[in-house]
């Protein structure tokens, strides 16, 4: 019976969401939600197009990723390759410090401390903008990216390890050439999971990322992601059972369905490596 | 140069980048929290933890947010805990290598990877509207509970996979009942590892501010909840709120308030660190 709670939950939510984006898609056509460029149900001349929302979420998702991504791998392999058990040991429940913090924390941080030196040399920088939450999101993220690169470097068997030394190859040379590729697929599974968390990611984005919606690859400038908005609607007096609450479930399933789409991928990339060397 | 001194220069520089990477966030976060002790720590008092909002800045106080926050850290695990370990002992020891466990195993990973904001829409019409909890700290405490069920179910079967084979077949082997066992001998044994787990889970749902903003929690509240059906805040909406507005007496408290906010989850990974290391030597 206990076990039968996770598969309730997923229905559970799969079934909120579905149907009130049904419900939604009576009045707006489906068409204008995937291709109009505007987003603006909150104003007196409604636009339901999903795309700003997306690329906002997208763009403050790809800032962070390519943040953690260089720190979170470059982590991963110093503590498998190079570092001493020791160290390992004491470094990585600190590491974990990063992803404990409560992202209105960080959120904060990006706001008052993190946008305020940025501007300082990019004079463009307006005070929300898709950069700092970006950032400041990439650095949360890296003990993601780094202790499930860790396991997948930890898993390529010693042989691999010893043969690449046997044949005078360096630490840096048996990395990169050999445990890397070997560990390829796990490292892309720690990615794909930290876009996931990043693409879903709120608080830090509704504090200092701004409520823009707006289609553009700038980071410089304000826009609102998709969990934005679900907050500053939540945030305010919405009948329940008008197209404005809907809307939030028409938001939330396009986010769930890029995560839903992520995680399993993952999942089914984890599978094939862990076959592989069993 | 030739090729061996280059290969070792390489493997040098990588070796201090390496270092340079595994220091540089912990840095960043230090010199973070070193700027907010340096704002809010004047403005920390006992007065600051004991009031109520307030409009002046300098008159307000938490107490209804960490009241809130203390709320929904019971409430929500006397729900999580059981069910979680309880789907945790029923998948490891008696869950069975067939598809239903696959699929089982599938939707919990996938459970673990929905973003938070959507377990509030969840939250909202499932307990707010059709329950008709509203932006009850119950309705609040359930919708934290499903967040942080997958976390707890999957600590419990790590944990419960941790003990070894051995002391389960000599108890069975005594003619204990699988039962009599797992909460005899197996149980016990994981014990260190299933409370490391649930007190990651509730430092997690402590944090969470999205989820409840979803649902409907007051982000000004200035009364105390007195039952679990009250409307509440807690101390992570607060701060948000204090953040949004513009006068800077407020961003203090917004810093004093994250002082507050930092020590709890601290203090609570803190014992979850300690107790993991404390099992892994009796295990070794």
């Amino acid at each position: 019976m206990c076990s039968v709670i996770s598969i309730l939950i997923t229905i559970s939510i799969l079934w909120v969401l579905i149907s009130e984006t049904l419900v939604f898609f009576e009045d707006v056509s489906i068409v204008d939600f995937l291709t109009d460029t505007q987003w603006t149900p909150l104003f007196a001349e409604k636009h339901f197009g999903i795309l700003p929302l997306l690329s906002g979420t997208l763009l403050t998702s790809f800032i962070a990723i390519s943040v953690a991504l260089p720190f979170g791998i470059t982590i991963a392999i110093y503590l498998n390759e190079y570092a001493s058990e020791r160290f390992r040991n004491i470094i990585k429940p600190f590491l974990e410090i990063l992803a404990a913090v409560p992202t209105v924390v960080y959120g904060f941080f990006a706001l008052m401390i993190v946008t305020p030196v940025l501007q300082s040399f990019i004079p463009g920088l307006a005070g929300f903008n898709a950069l700092s939450p970006g950032i400041v999101m990439g650095i949360m993220i890296i003990p993601y990216i780094s202790s499930l690169s860790d396991d997948a470097i930890a898993a390529v068997p010693k042989s691999l390890r010893e043969a690449s030394y046997g044949l005078g190859a360096s630490r840096f040379q048996t990395a990169f050439k050999v445990i890397v590729p070997s560990a390829l697929s796990g490292i892309i599974v720690s990615i794909i999971l930290a876009i996931s968390r990043a693409i879903g990611e709120t608080m830090i984005v509704a504090i200092a990322a701004g409520q823009q919606p707006r289609l553009t690859a700038s980071p410089l400038v304000p826009i609102e992601t998709i969990t934005t908005y679900i907050v500053q609607v939540s945030l305010g007096d919405v009948a329940h059972n008008s197209l404005e609450y809907r809307t939030i479930f028409a938001a939330g399933m396009t986010l769930f369905v890029f995560t839903f789409i992520m995680n399993n991928l993952s999942f089914w990339l984890k599978k094939q490596y862990m076959q592989r060397y069993e | 140069m030739n090729n061996d001194t280059s290969k070792r220069l390489k493997d040098t520089l990588f070796k201090y980048f390496g270092v340079f990477c595994t220091f540089i966030g912990l840095a960043t976060l230090a010199f973070f929290i070193g700027s907010i002790l340096n704002d809010g720590l004047g403005r920390l008092s006992w007065d600051f933890i004991t009031n109520l909002p307030s409009r002046i800045p300098e008159k307000a106080g938490i107490l209804p947010a960490l009241v809130g926050t203390l709320w929904i850290m019971v409430l929500t695990a006397i729900i999580a805990i059981p069910i979680g370990i309880g789907t945790g002992i029923f998948l490891e020891e008696y869950g069975r290598k067939n598809r239903l466990a696959n699929l089982i195993e599938i939707n919990i990973t996938n459970l673990a990877g929905v973003p938070s904001i959507i377990y509030g829409l969840l939250g909202l019409e499932l307990f707010g509207r059709i329950m008709g909890l509203g932006g009850s700290l119950l309705a609040g405490s359930l919708t934290l509970s499903l967040l942080i069920l997958p976390i707890i179910i999957v600590s419990t079967r790590e944990s419960l996979k941790a003990v070894s084979n051995s002391l389960r077949e000599a108890s069975l082997a005594l003619g204990a009942s699988k039962w009599y066992t797992i909460q005899h001998v197996v149980l016990p044994a994981s014990m260190g590892g299933i409370i490391t787990g649930i007190i990651i889970a509730l430092s997690r749902a402590i944090g969470e501010a999205a989820p409840l903003i979803v649902i409907g929690a007051l982000a000004y509240v200035p009364f105390l909840p007195e039952d679990p059906m009250s409307e509440f805040s807690v101390l992570p909406i607060q701060i948000f709120n204090w953040v949004s507005r513009p006068q800077k007496g407020f961003m203090i408290n917004a810093t004093a308030g994250i002082i507050v906010l930092l020590c709890i989850t601290f203090i609570m990974n803190g014992i979850a660190v300690y107790l993991r290391l404390k099992t892994q030597r009796k295990s070794k």
